[in-house]
């Protein structure tokens, strides 16, 4: 044999359906299985600003998605990822992970804490993932936030969407947190990104 | 810091965002194109959910949620390697599945399909990876269900499966299809695929995985993206 490397087909994505809850999110709704992921990324022991992060997830024809799920990725409040491929990597409890379905209203709810800077220029940002029935492939997106007007004027990725539809990354404060609302399709389409 | 990106998505695998046979595809997927993202930290990193996150029970569907007796139905095992493009094991990777009892009708509260709940049968579990990128379900053999798409529509027995591979960047959510399934070509989830890549959703009749005397074994290797060859500047 040559030495060509070795190219496999990549698996097919699939949509999860409207029925994952049982398995990705089965603290919600009593099911008798232990989630590994939940809505509450931080609970009050960890260091950082503590936050609501919340929003509500409307389709198409501005109706809102009852059977979406969200998934969050961040860094801990010093801007560490709990991974190994980050040489800062936090040894904290703080795994930075959360999953949040959204109820009949399209309305999903993280708590957590206000991620750091990573220090490689970008803005603080939180990493999404979106699934749900009719969601063939998983759509990536990231919230920034409202109140930090200078490093997002900095930031690269913000800079690499066009200027009329980076509002639909910027999380807007509330009284416990942030607000993010999702619009997958249609005027003020949020903006998705090929990752 | 040299952290290799992965390769993007290959789009010539995936299904489109927007299907029209798959109603719920129409009003609930982009149109905008996404936005190339230049991979950082960020999407070179991801939740970690090691050995010590699953119980060794939990890859084993027909006896987790026993109560009584074992569930209903035709035992199977599903067994196989998580590997990337570049044919490297995955080990140490979430695998998180959930599918329909025998009859065709799954746990969740919003499933109304007139068919029976099992009170043995949960149809949900997870296994993490070996050193090897290999990965073994015990479970019930799936029933097909109808659904709304159109008329007299029946989804084909199927297994939902979730991996996060590495880092946030090889996440994946698909569906495992059983062999000879006549219901195959006319579901349009599974022919959303382009037809190229389709039959890597189906698994594999194999008598080696099939275990004498107690259930058939189904084959199913599940492929992340690789690395790519250059490293990012960081
Ligand atoms: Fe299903």
């Amino acid at each position: 044999m040559s030495g060509e490397p070795i190219t496999l087909g990549q698996t097919p994505s699939q949509t999860a359906g409207p029925f994952f809850h049982s398995a990705l999110l089965p603290d919600r709704g009593g099911y008798a299985y232990t989630g590994l992921a939940q809505s509450e990324v931080a609970d009050a022991a960890v260091v950082g600003q503590q936050m609501s992060f919340e929003g509500t997830i409307v389709d198409g024809q501005g109706l809102p998605m009852p059977d979406a799920l969200v998934e969050l990725w961040q860094a801990d409040a010093m801007g560490r990822y709990a991974h190994p491929a980050d040489p800062r990597s936090s040894n904290a409890a703080f795994k930075g992970f959360g999953r949040a379905a959204t109820d009949a209203l399209g309305h999903f709810k993280f708590q957590t804490i206000k991620p750091g800077a990573i220090g490689d220029g970008q803005a603080p940002h939180l990493t999404l993932i979106l699934f749900m029935r009719g969601g063939q492939n998983h759509l990536f997106t990231r919230a920034y936030f409202a109140d930090e007007t200078a490093a997002n004027a900095q930031d690269p990725v913000l800079a690499s969407v066009p200027a009329d539809r980076r509002a639909t990354l910027i999380a807007s404060r509330t009284e416990t947190g942030y607000v993010f609302n999702i619009r997958a399709q249609g005027d003020g389409e949020t903006v998705f990104f090929d990752v | 810091m040299q952290v290799k990106p992965f390769q993007p998505r290959d789009w010539d695998s995936h299904p489109p965002l927007i299907y029209p046979e798959y109603k719920s595809t129409v009003f609930r997927a982009p149109k905008k194109p996404l936005i190339p993202l230049k991979q950082s930290l960020s999407e070179l990193t991801g939740p970690v959910y090691g050995h010590e996150s699953v119980a060794s029970g939990d890859s084993d569907l027909t006896q987790c949620a026993r109560v009584s007796a074992d569930p209903i139905g035709e035992r199977i095992v599903v067994a196989g390697r998580v590997i990337d493009e570049n044919g490297k094991p995955v080990p140490n990777t979430l695998v998180e599945i959930w599918q329909a009892n025998a009859a065709g009708r799954y746990i969740h509260v919003n499933d109304q399909h007139n068919a029976p709940l099992d009170p043995n049968f949960f149809g949900a579990g997870r296994c993490v990876t070996d050193n090897d990128g290999r990965y073994k379900f015990y479970s019930i053999k799936p029933g097909a269900y109808p659904w709304g798409n159109h008329a007299n529509a029946w989804r084909p027995a199927h297994i939902h499966l979730s991996l996060f591979g590495p880092t946030i960047a090889t996440r994946l959510v698909t569906q495992l299809f059983f062999p000879g399934d006549p219901l195959l070509p006319l579901d349009p989830i599974f022919c959303s695929v382009p037809a190229a890549a389709r039959n890597r959703l189906v698994a594999a009749f194999d008598l080696s995985v099939t275990e004498a005397g107690f259930a058939l074994g189904y084959a199913f290797d599940i492929v992340l993206r690789g690395r790519a060859e250059t490293p990012m500047e960081g």
